[in-house]
């Protein structure tokens, strides 16, 4: 945070004579955020670079860990590389290295979490020992064990100026060209990796067994993906730190899931979402000298995970909502339809003029379901726009002759649906109606054709099949005393 | 011993779990261009006997020959069809990319999925009758769908020996159908299926031999000898007291070591 104000006071200084204090400001920022955006520092080219690839690749990564659902895995094994950094930066003197080498203290993490990763699938092949558990006691063991060194390593001077605590919460500041290429050269092994074994990952996390059965070895399969999630890791620990390794690993994969449904997509999508975070965050946190980059990237990840679970094109909230809306709306058209329809059924018999009116006044239509006012009202403003039904001079809802066809349609699925339950499923006929409003909806022409070859034969040929109950609502009691008195005339 | 011709036999096979379901002494051949049932109640070891056979599990004893070699000799040969609960259907791919899978022995670790693999892929699918699903995302199937798609799968293998779990649990009648044709098309093709089966009214109609299991073979052989009134209540009635207890001891000492 103090970046921010030191950059503020700057600026005050700078333009407090003619006052435009605020200004300065933004000036100052600006000019900060340009050269940045422009890559004028080497430096800040090398953590943005390096912090973007870290991200491509964890994004990847972390779709396969997700859909294995060990995605907790990236949780303990992160953990698991502290004892590494520590052990390290204490034996290589040992060895004639130096501790303080990038390098040196990178390969200690690796090794302890590649120790880790085997710690967590022999706890598994315990009996009565399950994966959270195996997760938990590596680790919170391994990363006990890291801290206990580090304050042994942190009680030498020279240990103090390694500064290894870094690598719990990350700081990408601190990043030179060559964790940049290391980076590089990581991500570009992580991608060859997943590319030559993208088959056997799949069928590791869609299908263990058939995997198994097919010749490929599951634990061996586990054990490249853990490492894979350790290489992640080693590499992460420079900008993201150990605690948050994590939300690399799982939250690209998990925002990407909403935006597809194929594999090489949703990885595509995990790296972009991945990369996008280190960028934003790396970039941030340059701007803002002392905001720490760990988070900043994991908020990013965080932001971008809420936009995709709401506009995600795919299974996203906004998409799925508008989907049930729009079938709820089509529901509620067929209703209009036929509700008209068949209110004017049995005058239609009466005489064959009244075929091509079929009307039906809006307190008729009301008392047919129990919709509202303004639900009725809104279905057939949305009804007329469509060219289905219009609004004749005595005020009622007429069919036009294309809602004449669709709402025949219409009731020839609800009778073939309602005929079914009757004869083959022993429904009740008082329930019938209801039961067929549930499910005729989602008819498909197929299942529409067999009910047809299954209850037609019987039927008279042509034409609709009679209702096999009496159609509800108070004007089509009416309708039918008004037809009684035509017969008796 | 060996017998080359022989697609599968069992002999003095015991899994021991440190859990249950257990199986013991379990016995028999299966012939050529047979399809055969093995069938018993829950629990009575059934899919851990499959399991056994593809070394997915540890076997404590006996041994397993495939076409008169082991298992890994002749793992190309067999085409697997597990249970259809056993995966999750919400997993991001489509019906071809799981059909598609069943190529992957042939194809290779480095290979590429040629234009050929898929239309062998699609033409396993015609056969189950879901050709016109090949592009859904699996989570849009039904359970039946999914059935066949995992029974396209097995077949794009044009394996020797199928092994199948539970194909016929919980399929529409159409489904159930539409597997029984393909059974019977790949016994006229000389092939040979082994399946698990539970629904007891369409064995004799459906297969040529049963093994009755319930942790051990209670008989087999063909079906209008052995699937007996007699042979079934011993198969499910009458629980094997001594020996769940015999299995419980075993469990026990398991859990001290």
């Amino acid at each position: 945070m103090s970046g921010i104000f030191q950059c503020l006071n700057f600026a005050g200084q700078l333009r407090a004579e003619d006052g435009s204090w605020l200004l300065g400001v933004a000036d100052s920022v600006w000019v900060r955020l340009s050269s940045l955006l422009l890559f004028q520092h080497y430096n800040t080219r090398v953590v943005v670079l390096g912090a973007l690839l870290l991200g491509v690749a964890a994004g990847m990564v972390g779709c396969f860990t997700l859909l294995r659902r060990r995605a907790l895995v990236g949780d303990a094994l992160s953990h698991a590389t502290l004892p590494g950094v520590g052990l390290a930066f204490l034996l290589a003197p040992l060895a004639g290295l130096d501790g303080g080498s990038r390098l040196v203290l990178l390969a200690g993490a690796a090794a302890s979490g590649i120790a880790g990763a085997v710690a967590i699938l022999f706890i598994r092949s315990l009996p009565r020992l399950k994966e959270d558990a195996a997760l938990g006691i590596v680790l919170s063991v391994f990363f006990g064990a890291g801290v206990a060194l580090l304050t042994v390593v942190q009680q030498s001077p020279t240990g103090r100026a390694a500064g290894l605590d870094r690598y719990i919460f990350g700081q990408t500041a601190s990043m030179t060209a060559d964790d940049a290429w290391l980076i590089a050269a990581t991500a570009a092994l992580t991608a060859l990796l997943i590319a030559g074994n993208f088959r056997s990952l799949t069928l590791l996390c869609f299908d263990e067994g058939y995997a198994s059965a097919q010749g490929y070895s599951i634990p061996l399969l586990d054990l490249l993906l853990m490492f894979l999630v350790v290489l992640i890791t080693m590499i992460g620990l420079q900008a993201v730190g150990l605690i948050l390794m994590i939300a690399m690993l799982v939250i690209p994969a998990a925002a990407a899931r909403f935006w597809t449904n194929r594999l090489l997509v949703m990885l595509l999508i995990s790296g972009l979402i991945g990369g996008v975070s280190g960028f934003v965050g790396a970039l941030l946190s340059a701007v803002f000298a002392d905001l720490p980059s760990g988070a900043v990237i994991v908020l990013t990840c965080g932001l971008l995970f809420f936009l995709s679970l709401l506009f995600g094109g795919e299974r996203g909230v906004l998409v799925r909502s508008l989907r049930r809306r729009e079938l709820a709306a089509a529901i509620d058209r067929e209703h209009l339809l036929r509700g008209i329809w068949e209110l004017r059924e049995p005058l239609a018999e009466r005489s064959a003029a009244e075929i091509d009116r079929r009307a039906a006044s809006f307190d008729e239509l009301l008392s047919l379901r129990s919709w509202s006012v303004g639900r009725l009202r809104s279905q057939i403003r949305h009804a007329s726009a469509e060219g289905l039904v219009w609004l004749n001079s005595e005020g009622a809802v007429e069919l036009t002759r294309r809602g004449v066809m669709e709402a025949e349609r219409l009731v020839h699925h609800h009778r073939l649906w309602e005929l079914y339950l009757i004869t083959h499923a022993d429904v009740a006929a008082s329930r019938v109606d209801r039961e067929a409003d549930a499910i005729e909806h989602v008819l498909e022409p197929e299942l529409i054709a067999r009910l047809e070859q299954l209850l037609l034969q019987r039927q008279r040929s042509g034409g609709l099949p009679a209702s096999p109950h009496q159609i509800t609502g108070v004007s089509t009691q009416a309708a039918g005393v008004s037809l009684q008195e035509g017969q008796q005339s | 011993m060996s017998d080359q011709s022989v697609p599968l036999r069992v002999q003095d096979l015991t899994v021991a779990w440190h859990r249950r379901p257990v199986i013991w002494d379990v016995e028999f051949d299966v012939s050529p261009g047979r399809l055969v049932g093995i069938v018993g109640p829950n629990g009575a070891g059934k899919s851990t006997l499959l399991k056994a056979v593809m070394d997915l599990v540890p076997k404590a004893s006996g041994r397993v020959e495939i076409f008169g070699r082991s298992w890994r000799e002749s793992r190309h040969r067999v085409g697997y069809v597990p249970q259809r609960e056993s995966v999750d259907w919400d997993f991001p791919v489509s019906v071809l990319d799981v059909v598609t899978m069943g190529l992957y022995g042939r194809i290779g670790w480095f290979g590429r999925v040629h234009r050929r693999h898929r239309e062998a892929a699609r033409r396993a699918l015609e056969q189950v009758g879901i050709g016109e699903l090949a592009d859904r995302q699996i989570s849009q199937l039904s359970g039946g769908q999914q059935q066949r798609t995992f029974l396209a799968r097995a077949l794009v293998q044009e394996a020797d020996l199928y092994l199948m779990d539970e194909p016929f649990s919980a399929v529409d009648a159409a489904t159930e159908q539409a597997i029984v044709e393909i059974l019977r098309s790949m016994r006229a093709a000389g092939r040979t299926a082994v399946v698990i089966h539970h629904d007891l009214h369409t064995v004799p109609d459906y297969f040529d031999s049963v093994v009755l299991l319930n942790m051990r073979v209670v008989a087999e052989g063909p079906t209008q000898q052995v699937f007996t009134r007699e042979n079934l209540e011993r198969t499910y009635g009458g629980r094997l007291t001594l020996l769940e207890e015999a299995t419980e001891a075993l469990r026990r000492q398991e859990r001290r070591l």
